[in-house]
């Protein structure tokens, strides 16, 4: 099951126009950074891009929104972007706000095989606009449809020629969720280390799950 | 003591020992400073881990390693991390003792608006939604009023947090607790007369026979 790494410019063309992308990443910080600027290289156009946020302009998945590779933005805040709120207004994005514990669940049905969430968030809100409401045990709840896409491009801490990944602290959020929910799988990391060397109860993301792994930096 | 110190220290009252919670985006952040001594309190922050400390030192951060607002940070002794569905389903779960959130507005019901100005300020709504639908006791933040404009208003006028009646409305003027009968007034902010409070306050308030002074230095 070994792999050769690919370059991040090998990984940008695997994205094509028009996919559907699921990004790691909170405010940028655990964000493949070299996949994204690779993107923005290739002139990707017309992406969907689905997680936490649209970061800042110039870093993470703001760099794509700068670029105009995005057509689409589902995340739940874009607070800390002006780009993004800019292009939203002027109507040359979408923006989907979605609340985060619910994103990030419905990220997790879909690669878990469910066919969706209840959740109480977004109750009596205009999140709750056009969604059903099911009552279990005496308690409203609001059906969350899963979410996959094209592809996931994944920020790690170690990968192994296998694919194994770890994460590091606050840059895992999104990261390890998305790996089930794409049908490409493309992931960056900060070292690669032979297979062996990641003991198997450190693994957080098997390596089964990843397609492509990008060659660290040189 | 200025307004926000009033705030921050009333509401750091109502820590609970060996507690989660929660500390919003601004103002709520300052309630860290003012624990009282021989509590344990765990914070959390919703991009992944529990136990975190003070900013580190200039050129000793980790890029992985920072706040929901992205700003650096340290892990304390005992911090643990995690991922973002792992982090929301402590929040929803029941397992959050405490969130304390800012707020643009609250009603006689006891709702919160804090996550958007239709037509002028769309930054989403992030884990604010969550944090209010799951959250044990969810306590607001915030200036009595904005502009001159009382924040506590008979009925929301923005887009709800919620449909959730939040457990305390700490202010720089007074505590309000929002009740099935409507707002009581529960203190008074140091130096603060009753009928001042009335008079700042746009929604009808019930006022028991004795409303005392917030107790801030006890």
């Amino acid at each position: 099951m070994k792999r050769r790494a690919i370059t991040a410019a090998e990984a940008a063309a695997k994205v094509p126009d028009g996919a559907s992308v699921l990004f790691g990443g909170f405010m940028a910080v655990g964000s493949p950074e070299r996949i994204i600027d690779a993107l923005v290289a290739r002139g990707a156009r017309g992406l969907t891009i689905i997680g936490n946020d649209t970061a800042r302009p110039g870093i993470g998945v703001g760099k794509l929104i700068d670029a105009g590779c995005v057509a689409k933005a589902v995340v739940s805040h874009i607070g800390t972007n002006p780009v993004t709120q800019k292009k939203m207004i002027a109507g040359e994005i979408a923006v989907e706000l979605v609340p985060q514990g619910t994103l990030v669940e419905r990220i997790r049905a879909g690669g878990a095989g469910l066919g969706g969430v209840l959740t109480p968030t977004g109750l009596g809100t205009v999140v709750q606009v056009g969604k059903r409401v099911i009552e279990v045990q005496g308690r409203d709840f609001l059906l969350e449809e899963p979410i996959t896409a094209d592809v996931a491009i994944i920020h790690a801490h170690e990968a192994d020629y296998s694919g194994n990944l770890t994460y590091r602290l606050t840059a895992m959020n999104f990261n390890p969720v998305i790996a089930l929910a794409a049908r490409c799988v493309i992931v960056e990391a900060n070292e690669i280390v032979p297979v062996g060397v990641i003991p198997p109860d450190h693994v957080r993301t098997p390596g089964i799950l990843v397609h492509h792994l990008v060659e660290r930096p040189r | 003591m200025d307004a926000k110190e009033i705030i921050a220290r009333r509401v750091a009252q109502e820590l609970r020992d060996h507690t989660l919670v929660n500390l919003g985006i601004g103002l709520p952040t300052l309630v860290a400073r003012y624990v009282p001594a021989g509590l344990t309190v765990a914070f959390q922050s919703e991009n992944g881990i529990i136990g975190f400390g003070a900013p580190p030192p200039e050129g000793m951060e980790d890029p992985n390693l920072t706040d929901a607002g992205g700003a650096f940070i340290s892990a304390a002794p005992g911090a643990a991390s995690f991922d973002s569905a792992f982090s929301f389903a402590l929040i929803r779960g029941g397992h959050l003792d405490m969130t304390v959130l800012g707020g643009l507005q609250v009603d006689a019901l006891g709702r919160l608006a804090n996550w958007m100005v239709p037509g002028r300020l769309v930054p989403g709504m992030g884990g604010a939604m969550d944090l209010v639908a799951g959250a044990q006791r969810v306590i607001v933040a915030m200036q009595h009023a904005a502009r001159g404009e009382s924040k506590i208003v008979p009925e929301l006028t923005l887009p709800p947090t919620a449909s959730r009646r939040v457990t305390l409305v700490v202010t720089d003027l007074a505590v309000l607790e929002p009740t099935a009968e409507g707002l009581v007034l529960r203190e008074r902010a140091p130096g603060v007369a009753t009928e001042t409070v009335l008079a700042a306050t746009a929604a009808r308030l019930i006022v028991p026979g004795e409303v005392p002074e917030m107790a801030l230095l006890a």
